[in-house]
Formats: structure tokens, C-alpha cells, sequence
């Protein structure tokens, strides 16, 4: 009796996790079958689900009328350049945060954090201001800047709490065994702490690959990402739901190829190193 | 050689006085007990030998030469974790070697080094395993390994039996201590367990709020302790201490007997006088409660069964020459 009653609720909670995964996942799929509709298509009531006439016209129209691939190189270097700079000042932040504490550490953590409350509209202007006297607004170095800020607090507590994790007494074993301070960290504490690392870099560099708020505030085209690009099709003529839906798509195609590779670090990364 | 004297060594967290002067001479190739209450700075006293802590005062002799400042790795020491402290990344072989890769050892060598290490201690097939994949016992045994392999002057244990369930530490105390019979290394060995400390030791320190209380073989400090807590700390079940008039009479503050040194009679005539409180019949042993009135409770044990229940009158006769007397600080009077 007791296994059958197992088996029964087994099956029902993979249906139920089936099911929350669908929802999730259908607006990314529905958006992915508009690019491929026509315009009348995409609008249609009731909508068609796949039986409708496939197209890639609209992924034509959107290269023709954008330029996708310069917006994609400004997304990989704005998104890349700025979780590189985040983590050179992070590592050893959080390092020695977690191996040498002093009795402000929580405090400065704390600090940290509660910048990330604080809603970015408020510090709009005065930056704006700031990038404008300085000749960096719609430059990648300026939107690497800011990004880099903004994450900066995210990525020094998830390495925080990485590098707490490793115990101290493993490195003194080390330091026993006679490995010198750089082959502690080569040996020991590099190989432990990539997980960490890993988790971190990838989670930041898909957060600032969609962050929307700074890039449309900042930018216009020369160092416009992918997030201006996408905007740039909700025009106020109307809305052209099957190639906003295509320009998209092929702004978040990347990120999902990534997260896709990449799902069992970024789990890692979202629970905070909670789920091994 | 693993020669290693003390010397007034200190050491203070910020203002807080941790080990408050330790003098200690431990011979090479014996195997030294710290035991203590938690808390009391075994762990710190280990470490500051170790050279993972920085001594805030005195000196530390290894063969004779000054060691407080040279740093751990050049301290020819090795040290078993309570943790064990396996590196997660590398496998049984990989932990094992790593000192003697360090150490610059030729890889033909440290492949046969690894190898007898690990047949000595069973660990043979699970060369290949990480740390993950093995029991309790077969990762403290893997901490041994990476212990020995390198061949130290010394073996520093910190409680490396804690994580361990009860049978299997009986069983990795007899081969800690078989093994160190064998290698000939001087061992010192931390733990709060005064059974673990009477039954390995050659010498014990006794140690209590930062300071070494007593030092000495397991039966000189069992038929000797120098003072009340030392008296009270090593043997089980503990000594019986008696304030008042009959301290007095003998010339005592308090005067102490062993649960073992009182010869229990029935309802007697001389001796102390009480009621059973609580009788644990363990067949090769009894071991008595009893509620001595003005005395208080007394500890008492009978080799063998003894066919006594809670509510009866016994009377408790102390052995004479196993009396021990201490003064009002507390302090052994010798006679
Ligand atoms: N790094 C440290 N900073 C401050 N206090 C410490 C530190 N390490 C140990 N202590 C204190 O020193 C005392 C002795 O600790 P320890 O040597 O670990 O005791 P034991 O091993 O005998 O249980 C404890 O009160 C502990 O709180
Ligand atoms: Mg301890």
C-alpha cells in the first residue's frame, strides 16, 4: 500500500512540476512562434498555435532595419566587460571579507546590500547629469561603469558566501602539508572555489546582459545592447508584435544557449551554493 | 628526532589571556595526552605548536631549537583535524601525496611512499575514491595517512575520534596507538576524554583555564593528582569528595576517595553510613548511589554483582591508604 501511495504522489508532483515549467516556459515559446508568424498572424483571435504560415520574413525586416550584430557585440563586451571588472574588485573583497573578518564585516555587507533597495529612478537624474558633463553617455565604457556598480554588491556577497563555505581547516592542512601561500591557492583553494566563481560570473553577466533600466536610459546606438534593441520595436506607431517578438528572440537567443550549458552551476548560483 | 620543550608559552586573543604560561618537556617518540574540560585551550596550545597561532609570550624548543618563528610547513610537524580537513578535490591518493609533493619528492618515491602508508592503514582500495565516497573511519584514516606519509618529527591529534560512533573509536584508539608504537613518533594527542587520555598516554597534561594543571603518567596522576580538579577530572566514575569534620580529622579541607576504594557492607557498623539511591547492575560491575546524609552523595563500585536496591542501608568503608587529602586550596597534602 505504502509504495503504491509513493508512486501515486511521485507521479503527481512530476505532473505538477511539468506544469509550472510549461507556464514558465510559454511566453518564451509563444514569443519564438510569433517571430515566425506575419504580422495579421500574430495578432490573429483565436491565435493560431502552430498550424499558421511559418516565416522568417520578419527576422529579415528586423536585420535589415537594425542592426543586430553591432547591438549583440555591445551586449557581450557591456555584459562581459562589466562582470570582469565586477569580479577583479570582488575576489578579493569578499576574500578577505571571509578570512580575515574584523567586527564591521557584517556591517559593510550589510551596506552593500541595502544599495541594491534603493530603486535606481532615484540617482537617475544627478547620474545622467554626471555622464553628460563627462562625455559618457552612449559610451560602452560608461554603460560597462554603471553596471559594474550595480552588480558590484550581488557578486561580492554570493563570493562572500562562497569562499565562507570553505573551511578554514582544509587550508591550514595545507599549510601544514608545506604548500607555500601560492600553492595553497593554486592546489587547494582555486580548485575549491571555481564552483563559486563560476556560478557568480555567470549569473552576473546574464544579469547585466538584461539589464534594461541604465542601458535605455544611457544609450541610443552607438553603444546601444541588445535591450535597446528589443525597445526599439515597441515604437508608438503601434506595436509589431511578430518582429518585436523576433528581435527578441534573437537578443535572448545567446543567453539561453548559455544558461542552457551552464543550468547545473547556475542553480548553484541562485540558491546561494544551498543545493550541491 | 622530536624533542619538544615549552617554555612560559602564552598566548592572549585581544585581551582575553587563553594559555597563561606553559612549561611542558615532552620526550621524543612518547605519546602525550592534553585532556581537559572544553574550553579549557587544548586546542589552542596544539595549534600554537603546530605554528597555526603565533605565541603572544615564551618559547617553543623543537630539538632543541626555537620554532616561534618559522612557519608551520618548516616545522617538520603534522596534524590530524577533528575535521579530518581532506582536500574534496583529489582523491585518497591525491591527499595522501600532496605533502610530498610539496615537500619536492620524486614522483617514483611518493608513489611508494603512498602505497605503504596505505596498506598499513587499509586504505589501499579506495586509493582511487574521493573523500565524498568514504565512511567516517576511512576518511579519519586517509588524515592519518596524509599524517604519517610524510614523516614527521611529531603527530599533532585534535580530537580525531569526536566524529567517530563509540565502537569504532575503541577500535581506532588501539590502532592510533599501535601505530605510534610502531613509528616510534613523538604524538601529542588532544581530547576531552579522560578515558581516551588514561588508556593511549604515556604521559597526560592535564590542562584547566589555560594552565597545565598536572602532568604526569596516567597512574601517577590516577594514584597522585596534585590537586582537587585533577583528582576530580581523571578516573571514572569521579572521585568522592567529604568537606567538614572528617576532613578535618584527618587533617584535610577536603578529603577525596575513589568510587573503587570504598568497600560497601550492608547495613554495617563502621565506616559511612547511607541509603542507596540508585544501583546500576552491570553484572561485571556494581555501581552504587548513595545519599550519605551530611556527606552527600556517594559514589561507590563493586567488582561483580552486588545484590542491592534502591531504599537499602549500606555502610561505606574507605581503604585507609587510598585516602587523598588536599589542603584549603585545594592542593594534594602529601604525608
Ligand atoms: N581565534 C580565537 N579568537 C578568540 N578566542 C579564541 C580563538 N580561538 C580560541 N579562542 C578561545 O580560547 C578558548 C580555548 O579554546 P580551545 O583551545 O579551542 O579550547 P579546547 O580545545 O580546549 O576546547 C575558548 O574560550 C575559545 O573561545
Ligand atoms: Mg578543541
Amino acid at each position: 500500500m505504502a509504495r503504491m501511495v509513493t508512486t501515486r504522489r511521485k507521479v503527481i508532483s512530476t505532473a505538477a512540476a511539468w506544469l509550472v515549467g510549461f507556464l514558465i516556459f510559454f511566453p518564451i515559446l509563444w514569443m519564438v512562434l510569433a517571430s515566425f508568424k506575419t504580422e495579421l498572424e500574430a495578432f490573429a483571435i483565436p491565435p493560431s498555435f502552430l498550424f499558421f504560415h511559418w516565416t522568417t520574413e520578419n527576422y529579415a525586416t528586423v536585420q535589415e532595419r537594425s542592426d543586430y550584430f553591432h547591438h549583440a557585440l555591445n551586449s557581450i563586451i557591456i555584459a562581459g566587460g562589466s562582470t570582469l571588472i565586477a569580479m577583479l574588485i570582488a575576489i578579493p573583497a569578499a576574500w578577505s571579507m571571509a578570512f580575515s573578518p574584523t567586527k564591521r564585516t557584517k556591517d559593510v555587507l550589510l551596506w552593500m546590500l541595502s544599495t541594491k533597495m534603493m530603486p535606481p529612478v532615484g540617482v537617475l537624474v544627478p547620474i545622467y547629469l554626471i555622464y553628460r558633463t563627462f562625455g559618457l553617455l552612449d559610451t560602452r565604457s560608461g554603460l560597462i561603469f554603471i553596471l559594474c556598480l550595480g552588480n558590484l554588491p550581488i557578486v561580492i556577497w554570493m563570493l562572500f558566501t562562497y569562499f565562507k563555505e570553505i573551511p578554514k581547516d582544509i587550508l591550514e592542512a595545507a599549510r601544514m602539508d608545506g604548500a607555500t601561500i601560492g600553492r595553497e591557492l593554486i592546489y587547494v583553494l582555486t580548485p575549491m572555489a571555481v564552483p563559486g566563481l563560476a556560478s557568480t560570473l555567470l549569473l552576473n553577466l546574464i544579469l547585466a546582459w538584461n539589464e534594461a533600466f541604465w542601458t535605455l536610459n544611457l544609450s541610443t546606438l552607438e553603444a546601444a545592447p541588445l535591450t535597446v534593441f528589443i525597445a526599439s520595436y515597441s515604437s508608438p506607431e503601434g506595436l509589431f508584435w511578430a518582429k518585436l517578438s523576433a528581435a527578441s528572440t534573437l537578443a535572448i537567443a545567446p543567453i539561453l544557449v548559455l544558461g542552457w550549458f551552464s543550468q547545473r552551476q547556475l542553480v548553484r548560483g541562485l540558491t546561494f551554493g544551498a543545493v550541491k | 628526532m622530536g624533542q619538544i620543550t615549552l617554555q612560559g608559552v602564552q598566548k592572549s586573543f585581544g585581551p582575553v589571556h587563553i594559555i597563561k604560561g606553559a612549561d611542558l618537556d615532552i620526550a621524543d617518540g612518547s605519546f602525550v595526552v592534553f585532556v581537559g574540560p572544553s574550553g579549557c585551550g587544548k586546542t589552542t596550545l596544539l595549534r600554537l605548536i603546530a605554528g597555526l597561532e603565533d605565541v603572544t609570550g615564551g618559547a617553543i624548543l623543537i630539538d632543541g631549537r626555537n620554532v616561534v618563528d618559522v612557519p608551520p610547513a618548516k616545522r617538520g610537524l603534522s596534524m590530524v583535524f577533528q575535521s579530518y580537513a581532506l582536500y574534496p578535490h583529489m582523491s585518497v591518493r591525491g591527499n595522501i601525496a600532496f605533502g610530498l609533493k610539496m615537500a619536492g619528492i620524486a614522483r617514483d618515491e611518493i608513489n611508494r611512499k603512498v602505497e605503504a602508508a596505505a596498506a598499513t592503514l587499509n586504505l589501499t582500495p579506495y586509493l582511487d575514491r574521493k573523500p565524498r565516497e568514504l565512511s567516517g573511519g576511512q576518511r579519519q584514516r586517509v588524515a592519518i595517512g596524509r599524517a604519517i606519509v610524510r614523516e614527521p618529527k611529531a603527530f599533532l591529534f585534535d580530537e580525531p575520534l569526536s566524529n567517530l560512533d563509540a565502537a569504532l573509536r575503541v577500535q581506532m584508539r588501539l590502532e592510533v596507538t599501535r601505530l605510534q608504537k610502531q613509528l616510534g613518533t613523538t604524538a601529542i594527542y588532544v581530547t576531552h576524554d579522560q578515558v581516551e587520555a588514561m588508556t593511549m598516554a604515556d604521559k597526560i597534561v592535564v590542562l584547566n583555564g589555560g594552565r597545565i594543571e598536572q602532568y604526569g603518567s596516567p597512574l601517577e596522576l590516577y594514584e597522585k593528582p596534585a590537586n582537587l580538579f585533577v583528582a576530580g577530572f581523571i578516573g571514572s566514575p569521579k572521585m568522592n569528595f567529604v568537606t567538614g569534620e572528617i576532613a578535618k580529622q584527618q587533617g584535610a579541607a577536603t578529603i577525596g576517595v575513589r568510587p573503587e576504594h570504598l568497600k560497601v557492607e550492608r547495613d554495617g557498623q563502621g565506616g559511612w553510613h547511607g541509603t542507596v539511591s540508585v544501583a546500576e547492575h552491570l553484572g561485571s560491575d556494581t555501581f552504587l548511589y548513595v545519599d550519605a546524609g551530611p556527606l552527600g552523595m556517594l559514589t561507590a563500585r563493586y567488582v561483580g554483582e552486588l545484590d542491592l536496591h534502591p531504599g537499602d542501608r549500606v555502610s561505606l568503608i574507605p581503604d585507609p591508604a587510598r585516602i587523598h587529602r588536599f589542603d584549603d586550596s585545594g592542593k594534594s597534602i602529601h604525608a
